[in-house]
């Protein structure tokens, strides 16, 4: 990927987030976060993963944060702004995080790349991301794919189950 | 094209070599890519201006009157009155409104509907973007939309667009998945994303259409497509009689006609996506000379009096009808057709 491309995207990634999780309002938040989601589906197109691009659009701009929206819609906006910024517990997740990142620092020199798989961009670009990603997952992934597909409709059970508890 | 190609800037993939000659080739296709889309976008208010003075033709003919007739021979240019009158009308703005929010939500409504139409092809060889997952691309850009509606309901800080708003997402979510899983079969058949190659599959089959094997298909998108661009029978987010004007009620004069024009974009869009998925694209029964996109707009005219024609005919659903008929038989019956086009295919080639 062009460089100066690259370096935007992963400079307006991170100041978006950034200001995602300090603004007071919650429904501006989503909102950044929405232009977040793009620019990160504008890297996986960089990348030659260009289905995840589609998806990361579809699921995550399009289906999740909308509900995201719903939950917010909900609260008082007036009274969640009027607070304080960040609650009590702040000084413990940021020290967190900083120890998190200290160590990936500290541990980025001794990483090992494995050995190269059979899909290299070349390979990719000339059959189509889409084309791979679904023949690999129905064929050598199946059965954790499956796995995953129990895993969701047990939860969708669960959620209707919940929800729709009180007699009719 | 790749779209990864695209991005690199090169038809011939990542081995092109880049040097002088690559920057005047990259140079050269951004001005093609320029051109094609003032041409398409030119085209395209065209055809939203008078899709306008259209529906209010036929659905007052409809109704046994005459519709507009004082503008111009047969009202022929009261769409150029209105625009007039909505450019100089006053952008009244809430006291209590979300302004970047409520300054934002019209534009992403049709920035949303917009961009859709750059992966449709218009006849054989002449499209904007030409990648390999355009159909994603489009259902990607239609679940965008909502957010325009959404955001418009929010930020007014009024109870009918707040209304409004809440309406359209929960409809907007609910029959995009009706609508994905109704283009799968059209997937399956195709064997690719690509909006160009599914036209060209569909010659292979009777009358050059996927219509016919993809009956059910086709029926769960036309109904889902109404939804997602909130016509009746499904224009419940603006129901006047109980919501003003719903999402857009604090909306006035150019903010107000953009959602207008959004609306009308969205609808030739669905319209055009119809026609390449499941009516053939610009193929048709007989060549037509010297007008290569000739059976495209013929059937997109056809599509769009369908819309009107609906519109004067159906009333509109309950909340409640319209969840149940998302969720309990369009979804069920798109799941269905993705089974029946895999077991026919396997049955075909065994």
């Amino acid at each position: 990927m062009n460089p100066i491309v690259f370096g935007y995207l992963a400079a307006a990634i991170l100041l978006l987030s950034l200001l995602a999780v300090t603004n007071k309002n919650p429904v501006h938040a989503i909102l950044l976060v929405i232009v977040m989601f793009f620019h990160m589906a504008v890297m996986y197109i960089g990348l030659g993963a260009e289905f995840l691009a589609a998806v990361q659009v579809i699921v995550y701009a399009g289906a999740i944060l909308v509900l995201f929206l719903f939950v917010v819609f909900v609260l008082n906006i007036r009274e969640e702004t009027g607070g304080e910024r960040f609650s009590s517990v702040w000084p413990f997740g940021l020290s967190i995080a900083t120890g998190l990142l200290l160590l990936a620092v500290i541990l980025s020199g001794k990483v090992r790349l494995g050995a190269m798989g059979p899909y290299t961009p070349q390979v990719i670009s000339a059959e189509t991301h889409t084309k791979i990603l679904g023949r690999v997952l129905y064929t050598d992934y199946i059965l954790p794919f499956e796995i995953a597909s129990l895993i969701l409709l047990v939860a969708v059970v669960g959620a209707i189950t919940l929800a729709g508890r009180e007699d009719r | 094209m790749n779209l990864f190609d695209l991005w690199m800037g090169t038809s011939q993939g990542i081995q092109g070599a880049p040097g002088a000659a690559g920057a005047a080739g990259v140079a050269l296709q951004l001005a093609i890519i320029i051109i094609k889309v003032a041409v398409i976008v030119g085209v395209l208010m065209v055809h939203v201006t008078w899709a306008t003075y259209f529906e209010r033709k036929a659905i007052g003919h409809m109704q046994v009157r005459l519709g507009p007739m004082r503008v111009g021979p047969h009202g022929f240019l009261q769409p150029i009155a209105d625009f007039i009158k909505l450019f100089f009308k006053e952008d009244v703005i809430p006291a209590s409104a979300d302004k970047p929010v409520f300054f934002i939500a019209p534009v992403i409504s049709i920035f949303a509907t917009m961009s859709a139409i750059a992966v449709i092809p218009i006849f054989n060889g002449f499209v904007i973007a030409d990648i390999n997952i355009g159909l994603l691309y489009i259902l990607a850009m239609s679940s965008l939309s909502a957010y325009g509606v959404i955001m418009a309901g929010w930020a007014s800080n009024s109870k009918y667009s707040f209304l409004g708003g809440l309406r359209s997402s929960a409809q907007v979510i609910s029959y995009e998945v009706a609508m994905g899983l109704s283009l799968v079969g059209v997937m399956m058949m195709a064997g690719s994303l690509n909006l160009a190659e599914i036209v060209k599959a569909q010659q292979k089959y009777p009358l050059g259409i996927f219509a016919i094997p993809q009956i059910l298909g086709f029926f769960v998108f036309m109904v889902s497509a109404f939804a997602e661009t909130n016509r009746t029978p499904f224009d419940l987010p603006e129901a006047e009689s109980e919501l003003v004007a719903g999402y857009f009620t604090e909306y006035s004069g150019m903010r107000f006609a953009l959602f207008y024009v959004a609306e009308y974009i969205g609808m030739i869009g669905m319209s055009l996506v119809a026609i390449t998925c499941f009516l053939g694209g610009w193929t048709g029964p007989f060549h037509i000379p010297y007008v290569p996109f000739a059976w495209l707009l013929i059937k997109l005219y056809l599509m769009i009096f369908l819309f009107y024609w609906v519109r004067a005919t159906v009333p509109r659903y309950r909340y409640d009808q319209l969840m149940k008929l998302g969720w309990k038989f369009l979804i069920p019956l798109a799941l269905f057709n993705i089974v029946l086009t895999g077991a026919v295919k396997l049955l075909v080639k065994a």
